[in-house]
């Protein structure tokens, strides 16, 4: 079991869990993830890791309550554990392999949409550390969504905040503010890396094509055991069937079919929410 | 004439009825069953049976146990050479192995081996007549990756030899493919796996779930950080395979692992688990090895109409015969000397059919089966909407990257001597990582093989 020492609301329906994991605390890096089950009956849930610290043992993730396994997690309170915390999954970034020289030199730029705002926390930290140039641009689709700002802020060298209606920072989407980055202000960068829903992934890519933008993007594809059996994550990368959770999380978003990943996260949507339903059923007829 | 009596048919679950359950196919011998049916064994002066048997248990004398209903007496005989008796009376292909090379199939049927080997399980577990002897704590310490039958077995050996042993196991369950592979129908979780599992503790094997070596920890921090004189890697068969055909990415193509993972290890076929799966109303499965019945008859009994689709004919089928039976019984179709050359879909992106061409069979290949050859002109569609392949598995290539020096062949199975040393110094392995998919009762081979050759190992450091 896995004691969930924290528990914070980041915004709506987003919640951060810190959880006392020390084999996990001590092997993560960023990129990586983890698979949490909340209880006997709950699924395996890929999660990215918001953070994590040796010392304390403890590390971070950030949940969205989509489904019912995600909804039961938070409705746990501090001091509650985590029946299982597997990770850290998948491989780690792969800037964490380059000198110090070389991270001296580049300028990354962060684009993070929503709850994938969390996964970059970790990696945006890293580079900040080793003396690599950080720009985050953070988006939603209002002020009220955001989440990580403030953390963010400390560790790069720009933020910048997009909101589709405007109510904070920049009004529009992510790929608009990449556009007047590059094309107004004339930045240049040596490597875009973009976290957020398949869609916004998706055209954050298309985007940076343009600029030949070498672009990392990384996946959440479905998965059961995460360790490489099962291949529910599997996803075609230029034109080659790859496992997300042995081959990726991250990869070439230029390469990637994000239409047919798109179309595979969906595989199990009847039954996800046919199951949201039974649960709101089951949890209105508890409070009666 | 002991030989007179007939192979004493064993009770199973009505075939209609259990193509709607989940529920234990196969009931067993009582007591009296099984004496009858030992009394058959002609107690040969030189045993074929035990040749053929992987591990080579002493059949007759087990039997004759049985015959004088001695059953502690039996279980320990079985306890020389086998720790997993339950399950592998349960899984073994005993056709090809004890019961094949049994006399009395010459012109009849051969003494039912591996039924008796179940009772005497069985039996055991019920009775608590394990008597095993254990040696005095020796204070090292060896771990085990993987809580398969591989690992098991070697952790089991190591214990009663007085070791200190720590099973890791990437999943949140112990047992490995028992687990989550073999279904519940086939191999009981809670009435067989857990039960041998919990004999293992008793023995002082300690277990973690939810590590995944060469992620959480590797294989250097075990021996430098935490002590362990030596590693067993009993890790399993790794990646499954797909066609590399045109449609396999569309959504309802699963592999036979996503599938029984989904059913077994969690549950989904229970209401109050909240795992989802899709069966669809018509399911193709790809293969003709055990696990590919395990998929289908998984399906049918999930509500599918269910068929499987395999390049040779029957006779090559690599299942058990007894799968085979039972999968028919139920009402599987079985489409023979058939292979799939595209998935089609709908304009949304699932699968709507499968294109397949007939098949014939021509020269013997390198395995000594006949080869499948492509009948020209012969395309047909099949209309399904779920297709699982069941065509095997690669290796992860996880401990590989993340342990240097542990050297692998060119398929990337990890290369390990007959005794299961492998290419680094005090680490050992067996079972389907280092043979690729191969059945229960060789990983349990190899496990114990390597647990007598770590002993050697920690002794001759000593």
């Amino acid at each position: 079991m896995f004691k969930i020492v924290e528990k914070r609301l980041l915004a709506d329906n987003i919640y951060l869990l810190r959880v006392e994991a020390p084999r996990v605390a001590r092997s993560a890096q960023p990129g990586q993830f983890v698979i949490v089950r909340v209880d006997e009956q709950g699924e395996r849930v890929p999660l990215t890791i918001a953070d994590y610290d040796v010392e304390s043992g403890l590390v971070t993730i950030v949940i969205q309550t989509i489904g019912v396994s995600t909804r039961k997690m938070c409705a746990l309170e501090e001091g509650d554990s985590l029946a299982d915390f597997v990770g850290p999954l998948g491989n780690p970034s792969e800037f964490v392999n380059l000198s110090a020289e070389e991270l001296q030199r580049r300028h990354y730029l962060f684009v993070a949409g929503g709850v994938g705002t969390a996964p970059v926390y970790p990696q945006a930290k890293w580079l900040n550390e080793h003396g690599a140039k950080v720009d985050v641009i953070i988006g939603a689709k209002t002020a009220s969504l955001l989440i990580y700002t403030d953390e963010m802020a400390k560790v790069c060298d720009n933020l910048y905040i997009a909101t589709d209606d405007g109510s904070r920072g920049f009004k529009g989407m992510v790929t608009a503010k990449i556009k007047e980055l590059v094309e107004t202000e004339g930045k240049q960068y040596d490597e875009c890396v973009a976290i957020g829903p398949m869609i916004m992934m998706k055209f954050v890519t298309l985007t940076t094509r343009e600029y030949s933008l070498p672009t990392t993007v990384s996946l959440n594809a479905l998965m059961v055991d995460g360790t490489g059996m099962c291949g529910a994550c599997r996803v075609s990368v230029d034109g080659k069937t790859r496992f997300t959770c042995v081959d990726g999380p991250e990869f070439d978003g230029h390469k990637v079919d994000f239409d047919e990943a798109m179309r595979r996260q969906a595989m199990y949507r009847t039954q996800e929410s046919e199951a949201n339903e039974k649960h709101e059923h089951k949890c209105n007829c508890y409070g009666k | 004439m002991a030989n007179k009596i007939p192979r004493v048919s064993v009770r199973e679950q009505d075939a209609r009825q259990r193509a709607t359950n989940f529920e234990e196919v196969c009931y067993g011998y009582n007591a009296e069953e099984a004496r009858l049916e030992a009394s058959r064994c002609l107690n040969c002066k030189n045993p074929r049976c035990v040749a053929a048997c992987p591990v080579n248990i002493n059949i007759p004398a087990f039997i004759g146990k049985v015959n004088d209903g001695d059953f502690a007496a039996a279980a320990s005989i079985i306890a020389e050479d086998s720790s997993l008796p339950s399950i592998c009376g349960r899984v073994c292909p005993q056709e090809t192995q004890c019961e094949g090379s049994c006399i009395l199939g010459i012109k009849g049927e051969p003494v039912a081996i591996g039924k008796l080997e179940r009772f005497v399980g069985d039996w055991s577990l019920e009775n608590g007549g394990k008597s095993a002897v254990q040696a005095d704590a020796n204070g090292h310490k060896v771990a085990i990756i993987g809580s398969g039958p591989s690992g098991l077995a070697c952790a089991s050996d190591l214990a009663k030899m007085g070791y200190d042993v720590t099973v890791f196991e990437a999943l949140h369950k112990l047992g490995g493919v028992l687990v989550y592979g073999i279904p519940e129908f086939r191999l009981p979780k809670e009435k067989i796996v857990a039960r041998e599992i919990a004999s293992l503790r008793d023995l002082g094997v300690k277990f973690e779930t939810d590590v995944v070596v060469g992620r959480t920890i590797t294989i250097d921090s075990l021996m430098e950080d935490e002590g362990f004189d030596a590693v067993f890697i009993g890790s399993g068969a790794g990646l499954p395979r797909f066609m590399g055909i045109e449609g396999e990415n569309l959504n309802g193509v699963v592999s036979a692992n996503e599938f029984l993972t989904r059913a077994n290890l969690m549950r989904a076929f229970a209401e109050e688990y909240d795992t989802p799966i899709y069966v669809g109303k018509r399911v193709v499965v790809v293969g003709g090895g055990n696990v590919a019945m395990d998929a289908v008859r998984t399906a049918k009994r999930l509500g599918a109409d269910a068929v499987i689709v395999y390049r040779r004919s029957e006779a090559e089928l690599p299942a058990r015969v007894e799968e085979v039976h039972h999968a028919k019984e139920e009402g599987i179709v079985f489409k023979m000397l058939t292979n799939p050359v595209r998935v089609l879909g709908d304009d949304k992106g699932w699968v709507r059919g499968i294109t397949c061409v007939e098949m014939t069979l021509g020269e013997p290949d390198e395995s000594g089966r006949r080869s499948p050859v492509v009948k020209p002109d012969s395309e047909f569609d099949v209309e399904c909407d779920v297709v699982i392949m069941a065509l095997g598995t690669s290796p992860n290539p996880l401990l590989k990257q993340t342990t240097a020096g542990l050297d692998t062949d060119r398929r990337g199975c990890i290369v390990a001597s007959e005794s299961g040393a492998t290419s680094r110094q005090g680490v050992f392995a067996g079972g389907d990582a280092v043979t690729g998919a191969a059945t229960v009762i060789l990983a349990m081979g190899a496990g114990r093989k390597a647990a007598k050759a770590i002993d050697e190992y920690i002794k001759a450091k000593r």
